[in-house]
């Protein structure tokens, strides 16, 4: 090389540096990958992730109390909860000023319902309150201490007030402490009193059973990819029905189905007693607990197993495995050393879809769980559409959602995700 | 293979235990119908040892044991049981029979590899074995469900008329439920199984187009914010469902609101475009999911050869690289459609009446009235199912014949 | 765009169909045999007679979560929504449901007393229209529990005399008050006990002494369902449900109505309609809740008026003939030891038992 063109610049065909003109042709290629990608993104991101993610902001958000009575918590901030005695004159008189305007507007109920979930009996507290503060007139009637706490003995609590005061701020952390079974109080924050303790439990429960019902797949999934992917063609693609046909059926119609068999009076267990297997009197427990929930959700998630995993077996060549045995690898050393490697992205890929289905079941669980099969979506089902308690469903569902995109990254980390292969 | 393994007689010590094995298992099943298990254990396993014994070494003949063993037990079948005695016994001499030169003549080697040693080959029908236990496990819920859609009764019991295969406890009724030919039905179950039909391919055809090109966009090699942009994508499969029903109804909701007013769109045209927006994202992550996987092991030389040979870039999509990454995306929308078809909790929040999907159809079935339509439902779903896959096969076989390929 | 085309092509064809009529009115309700007792009753009467079609929508049981939802999303498509009486009181707390001036807005009774007086202590929420009224009671399998038929609610927690699975819903109400009342505590005190931490102590242990013995249901088809195959000998559930099992399934089951928990169903309108929607609704409203029409729905289901007008006109069963009056829970044959659900009661303490309950369940 010369002197010279060690300082000039590489140039292309056109004449433009090389340096430049690869930096452009990289550019154009990234603008030309996301302008692939863009309109599911566009799509995804407006029609799902941002009402989810709005919806989950539930879990923090906390405005209700001091929209409906804010000179209320102005005045309540200057009162110390832990003195005992209740709030001053102002503070009763900022609240009826509020409350009258809030029952006129019909808030009042639903800021009730909102302190309910912290305290039982605000609910009503509200209501019946809300009846007799409409007569008042803020401005002429005061006092109210004395007035208020006639309407009903309750304002005469120190605990209502502390229970406001306690929720006033317009951003919460209680929804998510409630949802490990802590509380906030005027205290601080402590434990929920134990007969109330479930919801870690239920994510616990949530997580184990999710992980026994992928390892059973793994078990049943194994062998019969592999005696898919190893059959000729033909009979492979026969067998390939029995395992579609029940990825085709209505999950519905299959945990129903479950339930017909695995009842106490239901098919094994009536044929059991009928081979004289098992006593009449003694027919055996499965359903209505863990055992049924892991049956029937195995059965319902193992296509979701097997299918990922043929794929990949499929393209394994079966002279490898030969190859193992005549070199003196043992039929095990074969298998484990040989042929199990060469199959594990299809194990992961099913393991991560199977568990991840798994651990957001809802309708299964409910139908066969009995009490202690039931999983922590059954709760925040509940808190959905029955008590109305969507910050405590929002922060359940948040954390769940933590739980699965923290697995989901280590199972990045482990086996990369580029290595999912499903079909 | 087409390598033939020779074969040779095997000695009664090995042929006469196992033929006995079966005939015990044969015997149970017989043995409790009539009474006591175990003494049907005890005797089938010692009826089958001796036929085995006579045919093998008295008769010597194949085919003349085989007839025998057919009409023999058949005739005792039909003495013990009637006519369903008649069939279970010809079926039993059938199979004792067969089973019995199987194992003599050593046939099970024949499909194997030679040098197989006697453990390798036991495990070879263990495992076959197992995998048909797991098949069954697969496959019994679904044997269950269709006789009892044949239910006289409204309950999913099997009742003793049933059991006694009395044509009384057996009816067409709740087929008539499904077709809306009852008099107290109110074609409910059609019109949701229509409604199906229309919303699942069209979000299917939604996710698998989006998805496709995303995916071919996410397996370039320079994407920024790849594994951010994945981890979105996939989001719809891992955020609960009924956090995704609610959350997506405040969108659909002030969508369909715009759409109402703005577009001037008909009510029920824009209930029906919720209801399919909705389950697409739902099947995006499985479609991303397949299709980059396919991706994974695309050779991209052949986009840059089409390129060069002058073909743009939507000819070198559809001509070259959408054949090759097909079964990808195909096994996607199969799991999209299935989302779809399936999908209970979103639609119940996004949908409205007009667009009551076959699965929530079947949730109210399950909850307001026991009624096992929903069983008649799966039974013509799986028929048709099945109709399909066949339908399938025989034209895949049909082509590889057509293209001259032997049968692999 | 091809899709897009055909996605608006094949809607389009489906929407055609059915976009004809002028004026359509959407009605909520919990399906099955209950929308049709409504369908028959007040639906169809009231078609033929204003040309107005009524559009039933199955989503009752995702009424309170969907009607939130709708109000804040500023778009409702629901006219009118059939919810039990605590969910109705719980949507007007939450400013989701009109209150109703009851006198007014809906008929009076024959003899011309007011709707609110005719009503009585059914209207438990200004926003409450009330429809039927309804018991949670327990059926058993007449030829499991021996010879000795189970005549009072006890039996349910008599596990020496009546041994067997007995089926309980997966909610505390109900459950609670007959543990209460069973382990000895007076029928007028149990609301009071059951307010304080210990009551509701004392109640789950109470269902603690039979909770090996308990299938938890959770729909009202779960225990007629239960009885039928013989999984339970006794469980609680609608009692509804049990006259359809019983007299129109011809199962072995018989009913207890000892100490029945009443509890109302009815309408509330959603807030936020427009003007002409809100109008069309109390239109309807006037005519589905007369004298006659509640009555008339006792004929195809075995829920009593919640009128006490009705209660003398109610007939037969409209495909068996049976005189339907014995079989309601209102009937003063059955009524002789009932319970009436407290709402305000529960509206306080309903996510308090309830987290206490499923925190029982699960250990």
């Amino acid at each position: 090389m010369t002197d010279t063109s060690a300082h000039q610049p590489m140039i292309d065909a056109t004449g433009v540096p090389l340096k430049k003109s690869l930096a452009r042709s990289l550019r154009r290629e990234k603008i030309r990958a996301l302008l692939l990608v863009s309109p599911l993104l566009l799509f995804v991101l407006l029609t799902f992730i941002f009402p989810i993610g709005s919806m989950l902001f539930r879990s923090v958000e906390n405005d209700i109390v001091s929209n409906v009575l804010p000179r209320t918590v102005v005045e309540l901030q200057n009162w110390d909860a832990k003195s005992g005695e209740l709030p001053d004159e102002a503070v009763f008189a900022a609240f009826v000023a509020d409350f009258v305007v809030a029952v006129e507007e019909k808030n009042h109920t639903r800021l009730g319902s909102r302190l309910n979930y912290e305290s039982s009996g605000m609910s009503s507290l509200f209501r019946k309150s809300g009846r007799k503060v409409a007569e008042w007139n803020p401005e002429t009637d005061g006092p109210f201490k004395d007035k208020l706490i006639a309407a009903d003995k309750n304002w005469g609590n120190v605990e209502t007030w502390a229970i406001i005061q306690t929720h006033s701020g317009k951003f919460t952390n209680g929804y998510f402490l409630n949802a490990v079974d802590m509380q906030r109080t005027p205290n601080g924050i402590e434990m929920q009193p134990e007969n109330k303790q479930i919801l870690i439990k239920l994510f616990l429960r949530t997580v184990k059973m999710s992980l026994i019902i992928t390892g059973m797949c793994i078990l049943l999934g194994y062998p019969v990819a592999w005696i898919l992917a190893n059959l000729p063609n033909r009979s492979a693609n026969m067998l390939m029905i029995l395992v579609l046909l029940p990825f085709w059926t209505s999950l519905l119609v299959r945990t129903s189905a479950w339930k017909v068999m695995l009842q106490n009076q239901g098919v094994i267990n009536d044929v059991l007693v009928w081979l004289g297997m098992v006593a009449d009197d003694a027919r055996l427990e499965i359903i209505n607990n863990q055992f049924g929930t892991i049956v029937a959700m195995t059965h319902i998630l193992l296509p979701f197993m097997i299918l990922p995993m043929y794929s990949v077996m499929q393209t394994i060549p079966p002279s490898y495995l030969r190859a193992a045995k005549s070199l003196g690898a043992t039929n095990w050393t074969a298998f484990w050393r040989v042929y199990f490697p060469q199959s594990v992205p299809g194990i992961g890929a099913g393991s991560i879809l199977v568990f991840i289905l798994a651990i957001g079941y809802y309708i299964t669980p409910e139908i066969v769980g009995g009490t202690d099969g039931v999983f922590i979506s059954n709760r925040i089902a509940y808190h959905i559409s029955s008590s109305l308690n969507w910050g405590l469903a929002a922060a359940l569902g948040a954390i769940l959602l933590a739980v699965v995109l923290v697995l989901y990254w280590a199972y990045d980390k482990i086996v990369g995700i580029d290595n999912v292969k499903l079909g | 293979m087409a390598l033939v393994t020779p074969i040779s007689r095997k000695p009664l010590s090995l042929v006469l235990p196992v033929v006995g094995a079966m005939g015990a298992f044969l015997g149970l099943f017989v043995g409790t119908s009539a009474g006591s298990g175990m003494t049907g254990v005890i005797a089938g396993a010692a009826i089958v040892m001796v036929l085995a014994f006579i045919y093998t070494q008295v008769l010597k003949s194949e085919p003349l044991a085989k007839w025998i063993s057919r009409l023999g037990m058949a005739a005792a079948g039909f003495v013990f049981g009637g006519v369903p005695g008649l069939i279970l016994g010809f079926l039993f001499g059938w199979l004792t029979a067969w089973f019995t030169f199987w194992m003599y003549e050593g046939r099970y080697r024949r499909h194997l590899l030679p040098y197989l040693t006697s453990g390798q080959v036991l495990w070879h029908y263990a495992f076959r074995v197992i995998c048909g236990a797991i098949f069954v496990f697969l496959i019994t819920p679904i044997l269950v469900v269709m006789p009892l859609s044949f239910n006289a009764q409204d309950f999913f019991t099997f009742t003793p008329e049933m059991l006694r295969l009395d044509p009384d406890g057996y009816s067409l009724k709740h087929y008539a439920d499904f077709f809306g030919l009852r008099s107290d039905s109110n074609g409910e179950w059609l019109r949701s199984f229509w409604n199906s039909l229309l919303i699942a391919p069209i979000a299917t055809i939604l996710s698998v187009s989006l998805g496709t090109l995303a995916a071919i966009g996410l397996s370039q090699s320079h994407v920024p914010a790849k594994r951010a942009i994945m981890a979105i994508l996939i989001s719809p499969m891992i955020v609960p469902l009924i956090i995704s029903a609610t959350g997506m109804f405040f969108f659909y909701s002030s969508m369909g609101n715009w759409m109402e007013d703005t577009l001037g769109l008909n009510k029920d045209l824009v209930g029906y475009i919720k209801v399919v927006l909705a389950h697409a994202v739902l099947g995006i992550p499985f479609v991303i999911i397949t299709v980059t996987a396919t991706l994974v092991g695309f050779d991209r030389s052949l986009t840059r050869a089409a390129a060069n040979m002058g073909a743009d870039p939507v000819t070198t999509f559809f001509r070259v690289q959408m054949p090759l990454i097909l079964p990808g995306v195909i096994s996607g929308g199969l799991f999209a459609f299935i989302t779809s078809f399936d999908e209970v909790v979103v639609v119940m929040f996004i949908g409205s009446a007009s667009q009551k999907t076959l699965p929530w159809q079947m949730f109210l079935g399950l909850r307001e009235q026991i009624s096992p339509t929903i069983l008649a439902v799966a039974t013509i779903l799986v028929a048709l199912s099945i109709a399909l896959l066949i339908t399938l096969e025989m034209l895949r076989r049909r082509s590889e014949r057509l293209r001259g390929m032997s049968p692999s | 765009m091809k899709f897009t085309k055909t996605l608006l092509a094949t809607t389009a064809l489906t929407v055609a169909a059915g976009a004809a009529t002028a004026q359509d009115m959407t009605v909520v309700s919990w399906g099955g045999a209950y929308s049709k007792s409504q369908l028959k009753a007040y639906h169809e009467p009231y078609s033929a007679k204003t040309g107005i079609n009524i559009i039933n929508d199955d989503s009752s049981a995702e009424a309170v979560a969907k009607l939130r939802a709708m109000n804040e999303a500023g778009n409702i498509t629901w006219d009118l929504v059939d919810v039990e009486a605590a969910d109705a009181i719980r949507l007007c707390d939450e400013g989701l449901a009109i209150e109703i001036d009851h006198d007014a807005m809906l008929a009076a009774a024959p003899d011309g007393t007011g709707a609110s007086a005719d009503f009585g202590s059914s209207i438990v929420s200004s926003c409450f229209i009330p429809q039927i009224v309804f018991s949670t009671t327990v059926g058993y399998r007449t030829d499991m529990v021996g010879a000795e038929a189970p005549t009072s609610i006890c039996a349910l927690f008599d596990l020496d005399k009546y041994p067997g699975k007995r089926s309980l819903n997966k909610r505390p109400l109900a459950n609670v008050e007959w543990a209460l009342l069973c382990d000895g505590v007076a029928k007028e005190d149990i609301y009071d006990v059951l307010a304080t931490p210990e009551g509701q102590d004392r109640a789950l242990a109470k269902l603690d002494t039979i909770k090996d013995q308990v299938v938890w249901w959770t729909a009202g088809a779960d225990t007629p369902q239960l009885l039928a195959d013989g999984e339970v000998v006794m469980g609680s559930t609608y009692n509804g449900r049990l006259f359809s099992a019983i007299a129109e399934q011809n199962q072995p089951i018989g009913m207890l109505w000892d100490a029945q928990m009443l509890d109302f169903d009815g309408w509330i309108v959603p807030a936020g309609l427009p003007e002409d929607r809100q109008k069309m609704v109390m239109d309807y409203l006037f005519f589905a809740t007369d004298t006659q029409r509640l009555a008339d729905q006792a004929a195809y289901i075995s829920y009593g008026p919640a009128r006490e007008s009705s209660a003398p006109l109610v007939g037969n069963h409209a495909d068996l003939g049976i005189a339907m009056a014995p079989h309601m829970p209102t009937d003063p044959a059955n009524a002789t030891n009932v319970f009436v659900t407290q709402y305000e009661f529960w509206a306080d303490y309903r996510d308090d038992i309830d987290a206490k309950f499923q925190a029982w369940l699960a250990k």
